[in-house]
């Protein structure tokens, strides 16, 4: 995952998993007939050198460390609120939206037999999420102090009111809890726990070979003692694009996650007998195709040209092309599996290239020699097969309403610097990560005012007002239903505006053995704890 | 007289690493230095976003506020006192990571250099000893559809053939994940991994030996000192070693240092096919990862061993024909 952009994902809301619940064969608790032991080897292609979840919340760092350390609570298809217990067992809301209270689970350990109690919760909310996570300090930039009246309570206390839903929704990826007594009065950065994690959750770290394998080892003392089932989880470097699907059909691993296993092999290895291949389980991260526009440059100022460029691109085409088929057209910024957030109200822009030429004539720019209106240049992210061949489609389609669009390939540290410091872009391929609350990482793509060199973020000059203000007005609004009014408001102003533009959005394949039991049964499951998954008897 | 002249050659070579060292140094930092973004922009595409107030925190402690020259300033003098820095990838000391790498690149391009040698000059000597005859062409063209295949893409291929198909050896990987095996059973697991990238990382140079061998033979068997040893009734085997395969050899002796830094390239490919942590692999990942004190580390260790191969050459070189050296005054 070295080349992907990504971060924590979020808790589905009840509504929203219903959908999820529909779609899959659910396998009721407590699971199938899934034996005690075995190894489970899987597929990994990234090393984080720092792999501490509270600091670092990305896709990268979950895989491994979200079955070490453990957050207040972790999605789920079917809970109240999309929302299962982990280290928290019950939270309550102040109704003036200044505290939070927790209700913390008794009788946990960390692994080197040190009790679990509310002042690590109080020390990893202080110290860790808000001074240190990289999406953390925004969400609990507010949070003022931790009480703990007891053992297993822990009270937030915010300096302004706080919406109790946004930090709902940031559970399952921004609340893990690190040890106190190994991180207190340390440089938290350069912790050696860091790289050697030291958790409550079902299996302990036990070694990392650089280049080789991240190996982790059953907790005998997991406060479930039912589990976990299997006895070690093997995370095997493979670098090469061939090596998951070669691996799992010589049985060297039971599981590749995140479509390690490339959409063009997936129809040979689904007909391979004994593995299955799972389009589940990735609910909570979701992934959407945009193409970003630099409102700086002339042409690109006039919304006109902007409407023409979403009108010009067939989104039915691009999902069923590109993504194969395992992606969703999308027309704004909250995508449709969000039932609480999404706004149904949104029309967008249909593929109507008729229409686009059109709009650009209105603008001003006829087409001159050679059928050209103006030439862009187009930088499509590197960070996915799917990135680069959406590029190369844009390029026509732009083409057939008479825009030249010049690609720019770069490797990812380069296209990092080029549009989100150096701005020097036209228009690129991106791909944000919705993460279940808008306010997580999604109105960051429309806010305006940022510094140069934040990435994933507004970088290309979109600057409106209202939006502004409908951003900040929500983000202190504590009612729900208030928020989620504030929110379709804000989705249909950027879509009017094309701030950008949404084109479809899609997540990720798990291939893994068919003997191995409840895989993809949560929202995040790649990035879940897997204390229920196990070999059939 | 034989004893001094080998210190002597090493006593040169050593002075000779000192301008070889920096040109290493100066051009792996020219190179990621023209490459835009840096270990930050890298880190932070890994991690999904972050704020300013963090970059910039991250920068100053990665030592990239600074300008190119004072980081290459202070570089060198760490390296002066044998630092060799920080991996910002591994978030650990370069000298660990790039030592940890060593030995299996070490043993891949040892076990193909080997096997390519061994292969290649027995099969030369076969075409060699009858030039033009069946055997001959058959064997060339045999080699030379080798030498035209991608290393990579044999590698696939014996993947799909002996691990995918036939279960017969592992599909990547440099030992059997956590095996808690030791000794000679370890060696012996070593080994089993070793043989596919051993295999396709060897085959492909083995042509370019086979080549040498079978030409260097041709041409020797129109001498005079040839002519005159089968005057004096020396035929077969004896005739074909004594005089011909050895002359033939120092061509092929030759190629052996040249080889040894394009073979360290072809390891780039082969180890991210088979998934073996080695030196190529980990060149690849510090450019990726604009870690410049990895990839100076990297590029440092392989100096080195290109190097040595080349010293071992030259000694083998002075054993193997008594006139080198001795002209020029050692």
């Amino acid at each position: 995952m070295t080349q992907m952009p990504e971060g924590p994902m979020n808790a589905p809301t009840r509504r929203r998993l219903l959908a999820g619940a529909a779609a899959l064969p659910f396998l009721p608790r407590p699971a199938l007939a899934q034996k005690r032991g075995g190894r489970l080897t899987v597929a990994a292609d990234s090393e984080p050198p720092n792999l501490n979840p509270a600091i670092i919340a990305s896709n990268g760092v979950f895989f491994v460390a979200s079955k070490v350390i453990e957050p207040l609570a972790e999605a789920d298809y079917r809970a109240k609120d999309g929302l299962a217990p982990r280290l928290a067992t019950s939270w309550e809301g102040a109704a003036d939206g200044r505290s939070l209270t927790f209700t913390l689970r008794q009788g946990v350990t960390w692994h080197d037999g040190k009790p679990f109690s509310s002042a690590d919760v109080a020390f990893s909310a202080l110290e860790v999420w808000k001074k240190h996570g990289n999406l953390g300090r925004a969400v609990f930039r507010e949070l003022e102090a931790v009480e703990t009246p007891d053992a297993n309570t822990a009270i937030f206390r915010f300096a302004v009111p706080t919406p109790a839903q946004l930090i709902r929704n940031a559970l399952p990826a921004l609340t893990a809890v690190v040890p106190k007594h190994l991180y207190e009065g340390t440089d938290i950065m350069r912790n050696p726990a860091n790289q050697k994690l030291v958790g409550t959750g079902p299996f302990r770290f036990a070694e990392w070979r650089p280049g080789e394998y991240t190996r982790l080892v059953r907790n005998p003392a997991y406060w479930d003692q039912a589990r976990p089932f299997l006895n070690e989880i093997v995370y095997r470097v493979l670098p090469d694009r061939a090596a998951a699907a070669n691996a799992l059909e010589a049985e060297e691993i039971q599981l590749a996650a995140f479509s390690a296993v490339p959409l063009a092999d997936l129809d040979r290895i689904a007909k391979v007998p004994g593995l299955k291949v799972y389009s589940n389980g990735y609910e909570g991260l979701t992934y959407q195709l945009v193409v970003e526009i630099n409102h700086r440059r002339k042409e690109l100022s006039d919304v006109r040209v902007r409407r023409a460029i979403a009108h010009a691109i067939d989104r039915d085409f691009v999902v069923r092309a590109i993504f194969r088929g395992f992606a969703a057209t999308s027309q704004g910024p909250v995508p449709k599996n969000d039932r609480v957030f999404h706004a149904t109200d949104v029309a967008g822009y249909g593929f109507n290239p008729q229409r686009a030429n059109q709009l650009l004539d209105e603008a001003g720019y006829p087409r001159g020699e050679g059928g050209i209106r103006f030439r862009l240049r187009l930088l499509p992210a590197p960070f996915f097969n799917e990135t680069r061949q959406f590029g190369d489609y844009l390029r026509q389609a732009l083409a057939a309403v008479g825009i030249d669009a010049t690609i720019v390939s770069n490797d990812t540290p380069a296209h990092l610097r080029a549009v989100y410091t150096d701005r020097a872009f036209d228009i690129t391929v991106a791909t944000p990560v919705y993460r279940g609350d808008p306010a997580i990482s999604t109105t960051i793509l429309f806010q305006s005012g940022l510094p140069a060199g934040v990435p994933f973020a507004n970088q290309y000059g979109y600057e409106n007002p209202e939006v502004d203000a409908l951003i900040k007005q929500a983000a202190a609004t504590i009612d729900d239903a208030e928020r989620v009014r504030l929110y379709n408001a804000f989705q249909k102003q950027v879509t009017d505006d094309v701030a950008l533009v949404n084109v479809a959005e899609f997540s990720f394949i798990t291939v893994a053995r068919d003997n191995l039991l409840n895989v993809s049964n949560n929202p995040r499951w790649a990035v879940s704890n897997w204390a229920d998954t196990g070999f059939a008897d | 007289m034989a004893g001094r002249r080998p210190l002597a050659l090493m006593r040169r070579r050593l002075i000779g690493v000192v301008p070889v060292f920096a040109l290493v140094v100066l051009g792996a930092f020219a190179l990621l230095e023209s490459a835009p973004g840096d270990a930050v922009d890298a880190y932070l595409a890994g991690i999904g976003g972050g704020d300013a107030a963090q970059m910039a925190a991250l920068r100053a402690e990665w030592g990239l506020d600074q300008g190119p020259l004072p980081r290459f300033l202070a570089y060198i003098s760490a390296l002066a006192r044998l630092d060799l820095g920080w991996s910002t990838a591994f978030g650990r000391p370069v000298l660990d990571v790039v030592l940890a790498r060593l030995p299996n690149t070490l043993l891949l391009m040892g076990l193909a250099t080997l096997l390519a040698l061994s292969l290649g000059s027995l099969l030369g000597i076969l075409c060699g000893a009858r030039p033009g005859s069946l055997q001959d062409r058959t064997l060339s063209l045999a080699a030379i559809a080798l030498y035209a295949m991608p290393g990579f893409w044999l590698g696939l291929v014996l993947i799909v053939a002996f691990s995918v198909e036939r279960r017969w050896l592992p599909s990547g990987g440099i030992e059997t994940v956590a095996s808690g095996l030791t000794g000679w059973d370890r060696a012996a697991d070593i080994g089993r991994h070793l043989v596919l990238p051993v295999l396709s990382l060897g085959l492909v140079y083995m042509a370019l030996y086979l080549r040498l061998m079978r030409d260097g033979m041709a041409e020797l068997w129109a001498q005079d000192f040839v002519r005159a040893a089968r005057a004096r009734g020396m035929h077969g085997a004896r005739l074909v070693l004594r005089h011909v395969v050895r002359n033939a050899l120092l061509p092929v002796v030759t190629m052996l240092g040249l080889q040894s830094a394009a073979m360290l390239g072809g390891s780039v490919v082969i180890e991210s096919v088979f998934a073996i942590p080695g030196l190529g692999r980990l060149a690849s990942e510090a450019v990726a990862r604009r870690d410049t004190p990895l990839l100076l580390g990297v590029m440092l260790l392989s100096a080195m061993v290109v190097m040595l191969v080349n010293l071992l050459v030259d000694l083998a070189y002075a054993l193997l024909d008594p006139r080198v050296g001795s002209g020029t005054g050692g």
